[in-house]
């Protein structure tokens, strides 16, 4: 049981392409597109949005996100969930397309709850200064030091494992000072092979995130 | 005398004329500051409209409207598909089963519409956007509903709509696609408060 997520764009191949991408890093999600108007133009189309959300729906209740693009696609989706018969079923995120879409499927595969799913896309929008921030008031409550031995280091699918894991988990991880649970953030460390990632965690999960970390990156995130 | 289903159909009739006439005029006014589309999505929309009507005609006018939400709503495209879809469900809430429509029922479900608009676009009086027709039309409609007149509320709604998408020419546009022109969108007539204007005029003619 997953958060099921629909993707609403002015383009339909953009609705496809950005299925097509997120669901290549969580194969178990749900993610529907509804893109374009009904006759294949530009522009959004409630029917087809109606007709995403309905099918999300049937699946079973565990929440729906929704990412979109340009204004009207927003108010295409708010007009949806008006229509719809329990509204507080479905949450819309103020996110990137992409970015967000990619954080939230990450997030719903690792089975966070609707809210989380909906922070993790949004998370993506702020500013590092922001997040940083956080971390500052809590001194950690566990830490660690891994070597990064895969080839490529860090780069989307490893962030996205480690932000994904961690979505799920209640605690504040920072890896070299990038949020743990930002997978821009830990793109942008630019961390190459051999690089020493320092974590610290805070918080209930904070042995279980430094844990899962360790896992995955003293196993190359499965990667050669 | 109150308006009825059949007005609501008359109406529905003329804005679908009104958007086919002025199809060209609204894409002109849409190409400086938009996308010059909004003649085209509102002409197809309202066709759209008159196709569904003829399959199920509706029994009252509040169903009339919320019909024209849900199918503008999926064949506008841009963001006056949402705006308007939403504009004519809340109207069409508002009218409820009413067969006999009054001036203050008429003049409420005005308000319905134009808060509808506010409330999913997000744009306030000034913004040079389609609420600077309907937020001067709905105050002359409150003020007119006094008159137990209903065609004295819809002339006056008209009346103030078409001034009010005048008075979009020397503002700054604050919202949609046009706000990312600046300045530059001074001086443009903005095309949603114009086709507002023409929607609340047809609504005029529909009177018999």
């Amino acid at each position: 049981m997953t958060v099921k997520l629909v993707v609403v764009s002015h383009s339909e191949k953009i609705a496809d392409g950005a299925v097509e991408l997120a669901a290549q890093m969580a194969p178990d999600v749900l993610i529907l597109p509804a893109g374009g108007t009904d006759d294949g133009r530009i522009g959004t189309s409630l029917e087809r949005v109606m007709a995403a959300l309905e099918q999300a729906g049937d699946v079973n209740s565990d929440g729906i996100v929704v990412l979109t693009d340009l204004g009207s696609a927003v108010m295409t989706a708010e007009s949806a969930v008006e229509f719809l018969a329990d509204p507080s079923s479905v949450l819309l995120a103020d996110a990137p397309l992409i970015e967000g879409l990619v954080a939230a499927a990450v997030a719903a595969q690792a089975g966070a709850d609707a809210a989380g799913v909906k922070e993790a896309a949004e998370a993506v929008y702020r500013p590092p200064a922001a997040a940083q921030h956080v971390h500052e008031h809590r001194p950690p409550e566990a830490t660690g030091d891994f070597e990064l031995i895969n080839q490529a280091g860090m780069h989307a699918r490893p962030a996205a494992k480690i932000a994904g894991g961690l979505s799920g988990m209640d605690a504040e991880v920072s890896v070299n000072g990038a949020d743990g649970a930002s997978m821009t953030e830990l793109m942008m460390l630019g961390a190459v092979r051999g690089t020493v990632l320092h974590i610290e965690a805070s918080g209930p999960d904070a042995d279980k995130a430094v844990d899962y970390l360790r896992g995955l990156i003293t196993a190359g995130f499965g990667e050669p | 005398m109150g308006l009825d289903v059949n007005w609501a159909l008359r109406w529905l009739t003329l804005s679908a004329q009104a958007m086919a006439e002025h199809r060209k005029e609204l894409i002109e006014l849409d190409r400086p500051i938009g996308d010059s589309d909004h003649g085209e999505n509102m002409d197809r929309g309202f066709k759209a409209v008159m196709v569904k009507i003829a399959e199920a005609p509706p029994e009252t006018a509040g169903a009339a409207l919320k019909l024209t939400a849900m199918t503008l709503m999926s064949k506008v495209g841009g963001a006056a598909g949402p705006l308007y879809g939403t504009a004519f469900l809340r109207a069409g809430t508002a009218l409820g089963e009413a067969s006999d429509i009054d001036a203050a029922t008429l003049a409420s479900a005005f308000q319905a519409a134009r808060d509808g608009i506010v409330a999913r676009g997000k744009a306030e009086s000034g913004d040079k956007t389609m609420v600077d027709a309907w937020t001067p039309a709905v105050d002359a409609a409150t003020a007119a509903a006094g008159d137990s007149d209903v065609l004295k509320v819809l002339v006056a709604a008209a009346e103030a709509a078409e001034a009010g998408a005048v008075s979009t020419d020397p503002m700054l546009a604050r919202k949609g696609r046009a706000s990312y022109l600046g300045e530059r969108s001074i001086g443009h007539r903005d095309p949603g408060a114009v086709s507002s204007a023409l929607i609340l005029r047809a609504a005029v003619g529909a009177v018999e």
